[in-house]
């Protein structure tokens, strides 16, 4: 059964049952527009990280350290007020030292998975055409634990690397401006002025035409060996099955081992925070929405609210108290708002589907993709919860009015 | 003689303004249980201003009021509000009956506010109350649908509602036909003779202002006699 204050706030609205519909017309709409455009900024946001994740390594050991190294007298007399001058660094092969014990420590760990890269420079030629890359040699068998480039490929395989370790692949874009094909042969040069030729085993096509224009893949070792660093890597790429552990994860790997460790997130932190900005940008927007729906409830309790001054006066001489008044009108907010989120839900799921019908070819997409929209419920509560805050502010006002109004001063003018 | 329903003492009520303006000076006055007062005196004289604050809707510029031997005076505002829906009931010139709301709802609400009874409880004592005064029939109508008399004897039977002892009406027979007029009289004055309520009312009509056990006179505010 219904309690007595909403039972007044209720037949209050009846009774104005135009305005009321108006009103509630504005939150429908305001709730179903906000839960539109933010489920779908939501989704662009998710498959954005999604991609991010996908894409990117989880975690990067650098073969550098994240502050230079303290100096022995530093270490001796740590509390001391010590400056060292004018100190070099001493010349050394660059690449992560016993990089097979600190795998080895890593896959220690439960739900990691991480692989050797060496990464360098090179010269890729092709009937008279040098292209520079960036040559990165890893092990064949372990790519697809890492690495999502398996994905993106559009002729071979990275498993016949394994079967093939003088084999190369390629972005399509660079093969095109070297005029190659899969199987034919191309001879890389490194900067050591070693010469190697491989054989083009896959092509691949991520649409990100930097990506597929510079970067190459081939067995380490080959790598090493064109690069004359034996048994070096210079970087650990690591996958994890929790994307969102790898900032922590990575602090207590560079804690253990102390070569610097980079996260995703660290490492994408500009286009983070671009996201953030995008956010407040998008809730403000469609908030403008609610709030201006939020008016119109607002001009609806207070007209509520003047025409209803005699009966407040009587109901404050029957004994209900100041809070009472104030209980009725806000609860007609809260009535508005509620009932503008219920139907406003279903209306903006049906403009979700909508949206869902719209489908665009993306760069590095093959057929065209639905608009990413994301379902989930947070989405449903914060609209919700923007709509019920909006009508309770906009009740707020009338209701204090209502509370505070004189019984005598309005029972000696009605009379 | 048993307690007072309703004392006061000295009881003064000023608007302040560029002209301060006296709207009760002085009134002491007790009613009893019982008892039927008449307020009279011309218009502007003070009597609704003295009958809100018998109500304990106004406060006082200064004086004191009892209301069944408790001083109301420092009480807060909830607290005087607690006071009115458990012992105060108003009938006023017009109904004020909410519009939205039937008869059996209007009669209703303060013992719904007060909480003491069921629901079901409720609604069968606001039903026995609209039947003692003739409105069995007139229940579930909303009070556009009844005439004036009617709503008046609905707004009696919501003043009734929480079994006050102290009844206040302001001008109850001002706006009824001669008929209606002595029906809703009888009605008050039965509720203090049989029912031993103390009735206050402020009437303009000298026949019924002779009918009370009590009559108060005031102008410009003073009680001037009785």
């Amino acid at each position: 059964m219904i309690g007595l204050m909403p039972g007044i706030a209720l037949k209050h609205l009846l009774a104005r049952r135009r305005q009321s519909l108006v009103s509630l017309s504005g939150i429908v709409l305001g709730v179903a527009f906000f839960l539109a455009v933010s489920s779908l900024m939501q989704g662009s946001e998710n498959d954005f990280i999604r991609r991010l994740v996908d894409n990117s390594p989880h975690i990067t050991i650098q073969d550098e350290f994240r502050n230079p190294r303290l100096q022995p007298v530093e270490e001796l007399y740590s509390s001391g007020a010590i400056e060292v001058r004018r100190v070099k660094p001493l010349t050394e092969t660059r690449g992560i030292r016993s990089y097979p014990q600190i795998l080895e420590g890593l896959r220690t760990q439960p739900a990691l998975r991480a692989s050797p890269v060496l990464a360098g420079q090179a010269l890729v030629s092709f009937a008279g055409k040098d292209i520079a890359v960036s040559l990165n040699g890893m092990i064949p068998a372990e790519v697809n634990d890492v690495s999502t480039i398996q994905n993106y490929m559009i002729a071979g395989s990275v498993d016949a690397l394994t079967a093939n370790p003088d084999g190369i692949i390629l972005g399509d874009a660079l093969a095109r401006k070297l005029s190659l094909a899969l199987g034919e042969n191309v001879t890389v040069t490194a900067p050591t002025g070693e010469v190697h030729t491989f054989k083009i085993l896959g092509l691949f096509h991520t649409g990100r035409a930097d990506y597929d224009n510079t970067q190459t893949f081939a067995d380490l070792k080959r790598v090493q060996a064109l690069l004359k660093r034996l048994n070096r890597a210079n970087t650990i790429i690591m996958k994890l099955d929790d994307p969102h552990q790898a900032h922590a994860l990575a602090d207590g790997i560079e804690r253990r081992f102390g070569y610097k460790s980079v996260s995703w997130q660290e490492a994408n932190e500009d286009l983070m925070s671009t996201l953030t900005t995008r956010n407040i940008i998008m809730y403000t927007v469609v908030s403008a929405v609610l709030i201006v729906a939020a008016f119109g409830i607002y001009n609806v309790i207070s007209t509520v609210v003047l025409e209803k001054q005699r009966d407040i006066a009587i109901l404050k001489s029957m004994g209900f108290r100041a809070r009472d008044i104030r209980r009725i009108f806000l609860i007609q907010g809260v009535l508005l708002g509620f009932a503008g989120s219920a139907l406003g839900l279903p209306f903006g799921a049906g403009l979700m589907l909508g949206l869902m019908q719209i489908r665009l070819k993306f760069p590095g997409s093959s057929d065209p993709v639905p608009l990413p929209i994301d379902w989930n419920w947070p989405q449903f509560a914060i609209a919700t919860a923007f709509a019920m805050g909006a009508a309770l502010c906009a009740g707020l006002l009338p209701a204090r009015k209502a509370a505070s109004l004189h019984p005598v001063d309005i029972l000696r003018g009605a009379q | 003689m048993t307690e007072a329903v309703i004392e006061t003492e000295g009881l003064t009520r000023r608007l302040a303004g560029e002209v301060t303006v006296t709207l009760v000076e002085d009134a002491s006055l007790a009613v009893h249980p019982g008892e039927f007062v008449a307020i009279a005196g011309a218009s502007g004289s003070g009597k609704s201003s003295l009958l809100y604050l018998l109500g304990l809707l106004d406060r006082p510029t200064s004086g004191r009021i009892w209301l069944q031997g408790d001083e109301t005076s420092t009480l807060e505002e909830d607290a005087l509000a607690g006071l009115r829906l458990g012992g105060v009931g108003f009938v006023f010139q017009f109904h004020f009956l909410l519009p939205e709301f039937s008869a059996l709802e209007n009669v209703m609400l303060p013992m719904q506010r007060l909480g003491r009874l069921t629901s079901p409880e409720v609604a069968a004592r606001a039903a026995e109350l609209l039947g003692s005064l003739g409105l069995t029939g007139e229940a579930k109508k909303l009070p556009r649908q009844l005439s004036g008399g009617q709503s008046q004897r609905v707004a009696i039977a919501r003043a009734l509602a929480n079994d006050p002892l102290l009844i206040l009406a302001d001008e109850p027979t001002g706006n009824l036909d001669t008929a209606a007029s002595a029906n809703v009289q009888r009605i008050l004055m039965d509720l203090a003779r049989d029912y031993d309520r103390a009735v206050v009312v402020v009437t303009h009509d000298r026949d019924f202002a002779a009918a009370a056990d009590h009559v108060i006179v005031m102008s410009d505010g003073r009680i001037r006699g009785e």
